[in-house]
């Protein structure tokens, strides 16, 4: 339709509607418009009717199924929670040039005390050392137990000699006058930034009126590091700082974890303080961010994706494989009996979908375990003997036996749809003219059940790639596929970053197939039904 | 409607909600969405101390929710929607640690919110340390994870495994064997039976070495254990002769022991202890919080941890309710035998290390895993 819309007249002269004759000019409609813009026009206004029409479905889609996978998946790089919860950290390390060899210098701890002591207070510190744990293991609780200590370290000095040198600085309304006036501000860039953020905090975090409570030893220790370098703002009480009783505050976080001068420790916080990270994704590819920042594969004894990726591969398709060797001959016998006792057998074939899902697999535990009815019956038949009995279960066997058997009626059905369209006439008519009954099928018959082939391989792939509970139950430790990972770091690590990576890897194989699948078969050789 | 009136309607809306919040000081919802694990262990919850509690607030009703499994996961996802429908969640003391990191957990005091004992203790002591292991966490049970064996074992000829390294004794004791799929537990048994002192075992798994030692020891059972991964699975599969022992939490034991009469022996050496309980999920109204305290300081009082006791082996978080734990409701057996703290089964307990856990968790799992895949 659009193309013969658009083709260009192939006359340069025409008769319009309205009798009149035009020369070498562009065919007009009724209303002397060109016609070419007339059907476009048409044409536009078809397709928005078209596009209002679908247009609630499709919202409803994207709401409500592309825009939370894309949230989801998202995640598979978003980092923003180092640089949220340790803000002044990153950009001190940043500045820092100890690392890597050795432990970041004392402004490094100085930021960090202020951003751990505030992330205490809203309780995100751990929400930080368990997503900093994935990385390098211990990260968690160092960040528990210091966050339960920096509370009480010894900076109270600073508070104390300030107060004593300048009683005045213990009020909050009125340090809360001089961190109004732009130019202390200016004079005191730490302190301002620090008092703001205690001010932050007091009212949100502890719904405190800030004029009220005493100013957190934080904010002295702030304070004196502005006035030590120099800093004289007027209208500020002048305190001569030279002569104060100074503390390390690297030599408390040593004294609270000894892990804190570990240079490896910032090593990992460096490398994940930008916003967006490709580590989930190395991860995912069993690879990680070595020390030096280049990507590397991760040891030997921690390489589990990959295999589980060409697993779940292979042995998808084995299982799609072995779908269409059952359920070939079964949707022919279908195809061709009379429509009473096919409806039957369909019965048969749609009994499964009625039953659940994990009472089906769990059935499979009794028949194929060791002291199961199938090696019974082997036993009793004499064809195994009782020390040897077949393991058939908690393997990639018991994987592919159980799902193979679930996702059957996916096959069958789609190519017992596209057999009833093969008329019997075709194959009788191949056989008068002197055809055997194989090559009667081979040649005629099978090419045109082709269709059924694809649709069904597409759905009973596509399914069995993203198949959790039945290898979760019946796979054992060799048959368990990609998405038993996903699931267990959604629920159980909460790694949802690596979850998220491991969905995307999956959706771009899947989406990589199935352009494969195209290119080599074509996806308009794929029916589903009549 | 006009804007006027309009207005006036959602003033008026306002002024009632503002009103209604500033009753809930004292009010308490009469709604409460109890989250917990299904089967009969949310039964006996709801036989101690659910139905006690109606009958004394007969106006409250409780939805049960039985996702404890993946509570963590729900929450933080409830969380991130802003939307919390749970009002109290039954969790394990891993997981309560881990919704306390995310500051999904409310933490509590267990002076003010919990009953003190009969004696006047105070709850903190009457738990005690080594069972309030985090800061939002209210114990109620403490079960373990212990073998089973079958006691009918014709290859065995008559001997019987005693301690919990003949589970690595292939020789004495042929036959398959089931453990957990996860590292927990599977990695500090290997290493006790390995030689190493309990008091020692994390501080060994700590290390390269020490995690190599620990493998390796499970890698002589490697090619006679079936791995699981629900609860259920060993029960059956030493109710079927699938395997001769196998790991699972003592209570699954005891209802295919004692109440399903299967030939099968508990094994009480080294059983390792865990713990269970409730945590608040952060973020409730203030009525449904002044609901859910209020139902937690009388849900785990001393009588009622005691009382759950009748109707599942699971011993009591609190020191004051052991005396107390009496026959099952249903068989009338003494119940005290079959606690896995009951000093007679604690004599051998190893007790798990959550806090060293929720640091190793990822990297031993990956581990873990990648050797179960080799």
């Amino acid at each position: 339709m659009t193309d013969s819309a658009t083709t260009p007249p192939s006359q340069p002269m025409a008769v319009l509607p309205g009798g009149e004759v035009t020369e070498d000019g562009p065919m007009l409609a009724a209303d002397g418009r060109p016609l070419k813009h007339s059907l476009n026009r048409a044409l536009r206004r078809e397709k928005l009717r078209a596009f209002l029409l679908v247009s609630p479905l499709l919202i409803f889609i994207l709401v409500a199924f592309v825009a939370p996978i894309a949230e989801m998946l998202f995640r598979s790089v978003e980092n923003q929670i180092v640089s949220e919860t340790l803000p002044r950290t990153v950009v001190a390390l940043r500045e820092d040039q100890n690392l890597p060899e050795e432990a970041p210098g004392e402004p490094v701890y100085e930021a960090l005390y202020t951003d751990l002591f505030i992330a205490a207070e809203y309780k995100s510190h751990t929400r930080l050392g368990s997503r900093l744990n994935y990385e390098q293991t211990g990260l968690s609780s160092l960040f528990r137990g210091t966050g339960r200590d920096v509370g009480r370290f010894d900076t109270d000095i600073y508070t104390d000699q300030f107060i004593e040198a300048e009683p005045a600085l213990e009020d909050p309304v009125a340090w809360s006058n001089w961190m109004a006036d732009e130019e202390i501000r200016a004079a005191l860039p730490q302190t301002a930034d620090v008092w703001d953020a205690w001010v932050k905090l007091t009212v949100e975090a502890n719904e405190d009126d800030p004029l009220e409570e005493d100013v957190e030893d934080f904010v002295y220790a702030a304070l004196y590091r502005d006035l030590a370098n120099g800093a004289a703002p007027a209208g500020f009480p002048d305190v001569d700082v030279s002569g104060f009783e100074t503390v390390s505050i690297k030599a408390l976080f040593e004294e609270s974890d000894e892990d804190w001068v570990d240079p490896q420790i910032w090593q990992v916080i460096e490398t994940y303080s930008p916003a967006y990270t490709d580590g989930y994704f190395l991860n995912s590819i069993d690879m990680m961010n070595g020390p030096d920042g280049d990507a590397q594969m991760r040891p030997d004894d921690e390489r589990i994706y990959l295999k589980l990726f060409w697993r779940t591969m292979w042995m998808s398709l084995a299982i799609t494989f072995s779908c269409i060797v059952l359920g070939y001959p079964i949707a022919y016998l279908l195809s061709t009996l009379p429509l009473r006792s096919a409806n039957v057998l369909m019965i048969l074939v749609l009994l499964p979908f009625w039953t659940s899902l994990l009472v089906r697999t769990s059935a499979w535990k009794v028949l194929l375990q060791q002291q199961g009815v199938i090696n019974d019956t082997l036993v009793w038949l004499g064809i195994v003997s009782d020390a040897n009995r077949l393991t058939l279960i908690n393997n990639a066997t018991g994987t592919m036996i159980a799902m193979t058997h679930i996702l059957l009626p996916f096959m069958i059905l789609p190519l017992y749809s596209v057999m009833k369209t093969i008329p019997p006439s075709y194959m009788r008519a191949a056989k008068s003219m002197g055809a055997n009954d194989w090559t009667a099928f081979w040649r005629v018959f099978f090419p045109l059940s082709i269709p059924g082939i694809g649709a069904g391989s597409i759905l009973a792939f596509i399914l069995s790639i993203g198949y959790y509970i039945t290898p979760e139950i019946v796979g054992g430790t060799s048959g368990v596929f990609i998405s038993n990972r996903i699931a267990y770091h959604i629920s159980s690590s909460l790694n949802w970053g690596l979850a998220a990576a491991l969905g995307s890897i999956l959706l771009a194989l899947v989406l990589t197939l199935y352009w494969l699948y195209d290119r080599i078969v074509g996806i308009d050789n794929v029916k589903l039904g009549g | 409607m006009n804007i006027t009136r309009l207005l006036t309607a959602s003033t008026a809306l306002v002024a009632t909600a503002t009103i209604a919040s500033a009753e809930s000081h004292v009010e308490m919802a009469n709604e409460m969405t109890i989250v917990s694990w299904g089967g009969a262990y949310q039964e006996s919850q709801l036989k101690a101390y659910v139905e006690p509690y109606q009958e004394m607030h007969p106006e409250v009703s409780i939805t049960w929710d039985e996702s404890s499994a993946e509570a963590v996961a729900k929450l933080r996802a409830q969380n991130e929607a802003g939307n919390v429908t749970w009002d109290l969640v039954d969790a394990t003391a891993a997981d309560a640690m881990r919704l306390c990191d995310e500051g999904l957990a409310m933490e509590i005091d267990p002076d003010e919110d919990l009953a003190p004992a009969p004696d006047g203790t105070p709850a903190s002591e009457d738990f005690g340390e080594e069972m309030l292991v985090s800061d939002c966490f209210i114990p109620q049970i403490a079960y373990s994870y212990t073998f089973g064996y079958r006691n009918d074992v014709a290859e065995w000829d008559g001997k019987e495994p005693t301690s919990v390294c003949d589970v690595f004794d292939t020789e004495t004791f042929p036959g398959q064997r089931s453990l957990e799929k996860r590292p927990h537990n599977n990695l500090e048994w290997a290493l006790i039976c390995d030689g190493v002192p309990y008091e020692e075992v994390y501080d060994v798994l700590e290390t390269e070495e020490g995690q190599d030692r620990a493998f390796a020891k499970l890698d002589t059972i490697k090619d006679e254990t079936i791995w699981w991964s629900s609860g259920a699975d060993t029960p059956q599969l030493l109710a079927d002769g699938e395997v001769v022992f196998g790991s699972t939490y003592n209570g699954r034991l005891f209802s295919l022991i004692v109440e399903q009469d299967q030939p099968v022996n508990m094994m009480w050496d080294t059983q390792s202890y865990d713990l269970d309980g409730w945590i608040i999920p952060e973020g409730l109204d203030e009525a449904s919080l002044a609901r859910v305290k209020d139902f937690l300081y009388f849900a785990t009082d001393t009588q009622r941890l005691a009382d759950q006791a009748k109707y599942i082996s699971y011993g009591p978080a609190r020191k004051s309710s052991a005396p107390l734990v009496g026959e099952h409701a249903e068989l009338g057996i003494d119940m005290a035998p079959h606690m896995p703290t009951n000093p007679e089964n604690s004599k051998g307990a190893f007790v798990q290390n959550y806090e060293w856990w929720a640091d190793y968790r990822d990297d031993l799992d990956a581990k873990f895993q990648a050797w179960l895949a080799q």
